[in-house]
């Protein structure tokens, strides 16, 4: 964005279609301007990609297997055979870096399915619906917005148990209230809308019409606010499995490995200050494509 | 404004009772019998059916719920499950830990924020403001509980500052604040960037309206308008969005009290969890619930002293 107003002749700037040109820009093909000329949102866009690629390729890239503790030495500091060092049972930390991205990325976009799957149908069931529905709903996605994202987690595993899915359903959970908040506005926008009534008139019934003519219309916002969300959701598996509710052991989680690693600052630093600086990097990658993409829903907001 | 604080007071009253209905819901809905999980696997089955008993485990569903709802205006909480002590007497002890935590790291967050987000404002679109912006969105990727650790490394571990974990007793002040260093610095670098990134939008906005022209035009200097016409202003917003950071700094403070082992109502809540202890479990909620209304009710107070608008209406 500083460039745009540096230089009129930016990316960020086609905007404004002057009479020279009067060809006309489509709204995605804006949105998409908009976006690609925000460098950092380009560059956290070329992060992501590099951290799904390291974790599909995780077996190529990974020097050693995450689970092997066939190593006769524990708690070694780098070297050139482990970058990383070893951890607690000989484990190669560096391999269980990479491999952690599986688990992060995993959690983070499922949780947002199930979270967005489960909050749109909550918001747009309320604001179509109406009445005693709307405000039965809405009145308990307030209540859980009040709380913090953590401690409603925390609250959901207890009742749940440990586990890979019901991490992804807790996490999803917390998530589906925001989701409820987004999808609720518009959906209350669109109903009154000539066209609903117009379909609504010649008998189009109440599922049909909220499948093809309200959802398509809240569906971008919660892409967009999807993609921004994933990076709590991989904050909060780690913040989970940091406090030892995560994924059982074996499988590399960077929260856990985080938190295996605090008690041997001292001697293997990069212990937890290794998976630590992965887990940083991947909700910063995340945070700026989020910021980019809010740039492009609101253009007020643009600086 | 006595008549004000209370008139919010009856409204928060609906709230708190969905809050305490959903919370006694989820706590039933739990699998496992609380009894069993007080008692062991190898209890005897006497034993679990005298425990049910007395826990009132028997009663009717709707029963239970009343009892629930008849303590908790009574100011009790129950025992725990697991250690049977009075669960108000454990957070009496840990709750003044988690709130000073949260009070010094909004402080700090405060002190830092609020002067990087003008900064950054007024420097919009220079390397300064592109710095600053970079810094606060990685200030606010940053996972508390790594910040913590790196902290701890750092301070305590390689320069032996401060503590590296633990806790010291408020009749220890001294000793006290220097434990709290760290813990509070983590959440406060934290909470400095999200207030930094809020009040220089806010600020923005401010600075293209009518009367900041006004202001410019009749010859006042630019620190006067900003300080007192623009900054006065943009508080506004920034107090009730505090507000906000405040209840998620809460939910941050569980993590941090776990890194730097103090203790605290998160603490206590991870403890509960991991040990199914269902009956603190839904104390701790309660608390909480409390405390997030209270923090909405400052903010309530504090708006009527920044905007003139809602003064007593």
């Amino acid at each position: 964005m500083a460039d745009a107003v540096a230089n009129p002749g930016a990316p960020g700037h086609v905007t404004l279609a002057s009479p020279e040109s009067p060809k006309l820009i489509s709204q995605r093909q804006r949105a998409l301007r908009t976006f690609t000329g925000n460098r950092t949102a380009v560059v956290g866009l070329a992060m992501i990609l590099i951290i799904v690629f390291i974790a599909i390729a995780a077996p190529l890239l990974a020097p050693y297997d995450p689970l092997d503790q066939s190593v006769r030495s524990r708690l070694d500091p780098p070297s050139l055979e482990h970058p990383l060092g070893l951890d607690d049972k000989g484990r190669d930390i560096l391999s269980r870096v990479i491999y952690g991205a599986r688990i992060a990325l995993m959690v983070g976009f499922f949780s947002v399915l199930v979270g967005g799957a489960l909050g749109t149908a909550i918001g747009v069931v309320a604001g179509y619906f109406g009445g005693k529905i709307d405000s039965a709903l809405m009145r308990l996605t307030d209540v859980m917005l009040a709380f913090p994202d953590l401690i409603t987690g925390l609250l959901v595993l207890a009742v749940l148990g440990p586990g890979l899915w019901k991490m992804i359903f807790a996490i999803g959970l917390t998530i589906a209230p925001r989701f409820a908040r987004v999808a609720y506005g518009p959906t209350l926008a669109i109903k009154g809308k000539e066209f609903v009534e117009a379909a609504r008139s010649i008998g189009v019934r109440d599922a049909r019409l909220l499948r093809v003519h309200i959802l398509p219309n809240v569906g971008g916002d919660l892409l967009v606010f999807g993609s921004l969300w994933t990076a709590s959701a991989i904050r909060l598996e780690a913040s989970l499995s940091f406090i030892g509710l995560g994924v059982a052991p074996p499988t590399p989680t960077w929260g856990q490995m985080i938190r295996e690693g605090t008690i041997h600052l001292t001697t293997v630093p990069m212990y937890s200050l290794g998976p630590g600086l992965a887990l940083l990097l991947t909700v910063f990658a995340f945070n700026l494509v989020g910021d980019g993409l809010r740039d492009v829903l609101d253009p007020k907001a643009r600086a | 404004m006595i008549r004000h604080i209370g008139r919010r007071l009856l409204l928060a009253i609906p709230t708190l009772l969905a809050v305490f209905t959903i919370i006694f819901i989820i706590v039933r809905v739990a699998p496992g019998d609380p009894a069993v999980a007080a008692l062991g696997d190898y209890a005897s089955a006497d034993a679990v059916e005298a425990l049910r008993e007395r826990m009132g485990l028997n009663e009717p569903l709707w029963k239970q719920y009343l009892t629930f709802l008849g303590d908790l205006t009574r100011g009790d909480l129950g025992r725990s499950l697991i250690s049977q002590k009075p669960v108000s007497e454990q957070i009496a002890f840990v709750l003044p830990y988690t709130l000073e935590l949260t009070a010094a790291s909004i402080l700090i967050g405060l002190i830092l924020g609020i002067p990087t987000g003008v900064i950054t404002a007024i420097r919009r679109n220079t390397t300064t403001d592109y710095v600053g912006r970079t810094l606060s969105l990685l200030g606010l990727s940053f996972p508390s509980f790594y910040l913590g650790i790196l902290l701890i490394f750092f301070f305590a571990v390689r320069l032996g500052l401060f503590p590296a974990v633990g806790s010291a007793p408020f009749s220890e002040p001294v000793r006290n604040l220097h434990y709290l260093v760290l813990p509070a610095l983590t959440l406060g670098l934290i909470e400095t960037a999200y207030i930094a990134r809020m009040t220089r939008s806010v600020v923005l906005t401010i600075l293209t309206d009518d009367y900041i022209r006004t202001a410019r035009a009749k010859g006042l200097e630019e620190w006067v308008v900003l300080l007192k016409h623009a900054l006065r202003a943009a508080l506004i917003p920034i107090v009730s969005l505090v507000g906000i950071f405040a209840i998620s700094l809460i939910g941050s403070s569980v993590l941090v009290e776990e890194v730097f082992a103090r203790p605290g109502l998160g603490k206590l809540m991870v403890g509960a969890t991991k040990q199914k202890d269902y009956t603190t479990l839904q104390s701790i909620m309660v608390v909480y619930a409390l405390i997030i209304v209270m923090i909405n009710l400052l903010v309530d107070i504090i708006y009527t002293y920044v905007d003139p608008r809602v003064r007593f209406s």
